[in-house]
């Protein structure tokens, strides 16, 4: 592992155990797993559908992601200002995007820690009758790619202000937008005045139109090359933002 | 180490550093005097690469910290100031992880650490939380970090602040010990400090270098400096003080607290005036209990330089209101 990559790595495993050494993961691993279990069995219907998928499971994600990532996202970088280690991190030998990159690996890695949690809800249905694997993996990247796409959005909010709260608010209506541009309702709304074209073209920048694949088992490189241009985007604004800050 | 040309820093219409200059070599300890708010800690920001500068050009062993800033932050260890650290880390992670961030790995990192340890008496707190100490290890521990690469600049800002008396004399043995191989910039406000651990020091006032010396030399600009106090047992102080003026170097005299301080009429070499004076208390016969030439004192010097200018803002401010 070359040294820029090394520091990467030294950044992420700081804020990682940070995540472990306080309440915050344990209290946010026990409501995600209850939340999830919760639509997926209940207001998901899933022993009614009669069916072996986990649409029921997935289908819940853009919305129960909203809430929780920009939670997990909010104090990435307006906790380092606040408290003044900004300062120190960034008077260290390293660049920015290596400190952006590091924290931003750390707290996907967790939410994929918590994503693979779930394997119960994969295990059940097997046990229950013969699911298309291939659909449930396929599930799981979308899911994977979706949260750090808001993760993402939620590191660029929280690097505008000190206020943790601020940066939640700011990540849950950015998140918002991005699944509304594509939720049903609204482009059927948008389709009674626009030309298809245009309701089209909104969509295209909606999460939900690039999360459908996923759920259906496919496996798009545009839909790949959407989230990771989102998450790309929004780490490249952190960036941006906190060199901002600095300038004065 | 440290070179330092014409630096400006603007917040907007606020010029916090207005042209500073100045260099540091290793073996060098400078004193960064001024005022709250006088730009000591923005052209600290500055050294250090934490804020990129508005004009000017800060280098840092050779590398310039804006076009070259990791090999330029290799050389640095920071103290920022308020000594931030991460409060859910404990001392001994916090420490590993600075020296991971510095390169140091296995028996080296290892080494590094129990050094810095011994050097800022962190071992009784070593398995701690950084948020259940007391502001002293809190500062301690931050101060660890900057030194656990053993660099070659040390950058500190108010090191010894929130630091007890006795804390605050090892940190500046310290500094002066680490100044012997280093070249270390520390900003106080702490007027004996400059004494206690500086082989130079600047006094910098609304972003501009006022005074630039040694301590000695610093002292040399004070009023007081050349002047020669006398005190004498059971002297008439109204006689020795028309016996005084009347001597032809001294400009005027003045009567402290149990004895006669009489000013040259030029700032002479040191001892003259204390000869002439010394001369005619043997004539007249006095039993002197002292008779010292005075150094001059920095408080002195320090608002001398950088009083009548805020009071003349002041003025100024005033009048356009």
């Amino acid at each position: 592992m070359s040294g820029a990559w090394k520091t990467v790595s030294t950044i992420a495993r700081r804020e990682l155990s940070s995540y472990f050494t306080s309440p915050v993961a344990y209290v946010f691993l026990v409501i995600f797993l209850l939340l999830t279990g919760f639509f997926t069995f209940t207001a998901g219907a899933f022993f009614e559908r009669g069916e072996a998928s986990l649409t029921s499971f997935f289908v819940w994600h853009p919305w129960l992601y909203l809430i929780l990532v920009p939670a997990v996202g909010m104090r990435l970088w307006s906790e380092e200002r606040r408290a003044g280690t900004l300062e120190l991190l960034l008077t260290l030998p390293v660049a920015p995007w290596q400190a952006i990159l590091g924290k931003f690996l750390a707290s996907w890695l967790f939410l994929a820690i918590a994503l693979a949690l779930t394997f119960p809800v994969v295990v059940t249905v097997n046990v229950l009758g013969d699911p298309d694997n291939g659909v449930i993996a396929a599930g799981y990247l979308g899911s994977l790619l979706l949260a750090g796409a808001y993760l993402a959005i939620a590191s660029m909010t929280s690097a505008m202000t000190r206020n943790q709260v601020v940066a939640f608010i700011l990540a849950v209506v950015i998140c918002l937008f991005l699944i509304l541009a594509g939720f049903n309702p609204v482009t059927d709304l948008l389709a009674r005045w626009a030309s298809p074209a245009f309701v089209d073209a909104v969509a295209a920048f909606s999460v939900m139109t690039h999360f459908d694949g996923f759920q259906k088992g496919v496996i798009d490189s545009r839909d790949l090359v959407f989230f990771l241009s989102v998450i790309g985007f929004a780490l490249f604004a952190t960036a941006v933002i906190i060199r901002g800050h600095r300038a004065g | 180490m440290i070179q330092i040309e014409n630096l400006v820093k603007t917040f907007g219409p606020k010029r916090a550093v207005d042209g500073v200059t100045f260099t540091v070599e290793r073996g060098e300890v400078l004193g960064f005097l001024g005022p709250n708010g006088a730009g000591k800690s923005t052209t600290m920001r500055m050294i250090t690469g934490f804020i990129p500068p508005t004009s000017g050009r800060v280098t840092v062993g050779g590398h310039d910290v804006v076009e070259s800033p990791l090999a330029a932050k290799r050389l640095i260890g920071y103290l920022p100031e308020a000594a931030p650290s991460y409060p859910d880390m404990t001392v001994h992670g916090f420490l590993s992880f600075a020296a991971d961030m510095r390169g140091l790995a296995g028996e080296a990192k290892r080494k590094a650490i129990g050094r810095v340890i011994d050097l800022c008496f962190l071992s009784s707190v070593l398995h701690q939380g950084i948020d259940t100490l007391s502001k002293g290890y809190k500062h301690r521990t931050c101060l660890a970090q900057a030194l656990i690469h053993d660099p070659d600049v040390l950058v500190l800002d108010e090191p010894t602040d929130g630091l007890d008396p006795n804390q605050k004399h090892e940190v500046r043995n310290l500094i002066r010990e680490l100044g012997r191989t280093k070249a270390v910039v520390f900003s106080t406000h702490i007027l004996e400090e400059v004494d206690a651990a500086c082989t130079r020091a600047i006094i910098i006032d609304r972003g501009r270098i006022v005074a630039n010396g040694t301590p000695a030399e610093l002292r040399g600009m004070s009023d007081l400096a050349g002047a020669v106090t006398v005190h004498a047992i059971g002297a008439d102080a109204a006689a020795m003080r028309d016996r005084l003026a009347a001597i032809p170097e001294v400009a005027r005299v003045e009567q402290v607290n149990g004895g006669v301080r009489a000013f040259p009429r030029e700032k002479r070499a040191a001892g003259e005036l204390a000869r002439v004076v010394a001369e005619l208390a043997t004539r007249e016969g006095w039993r002197l209990d002292a008779l010292r030439t005075e150094e001059g004192q920095l408080d002195e010097v320090f608002r001398r330089i950088t009083l009548p200018d805020t009071a003349k803002r002041a003025a100024a401010a005033g009048g356009g209101a």
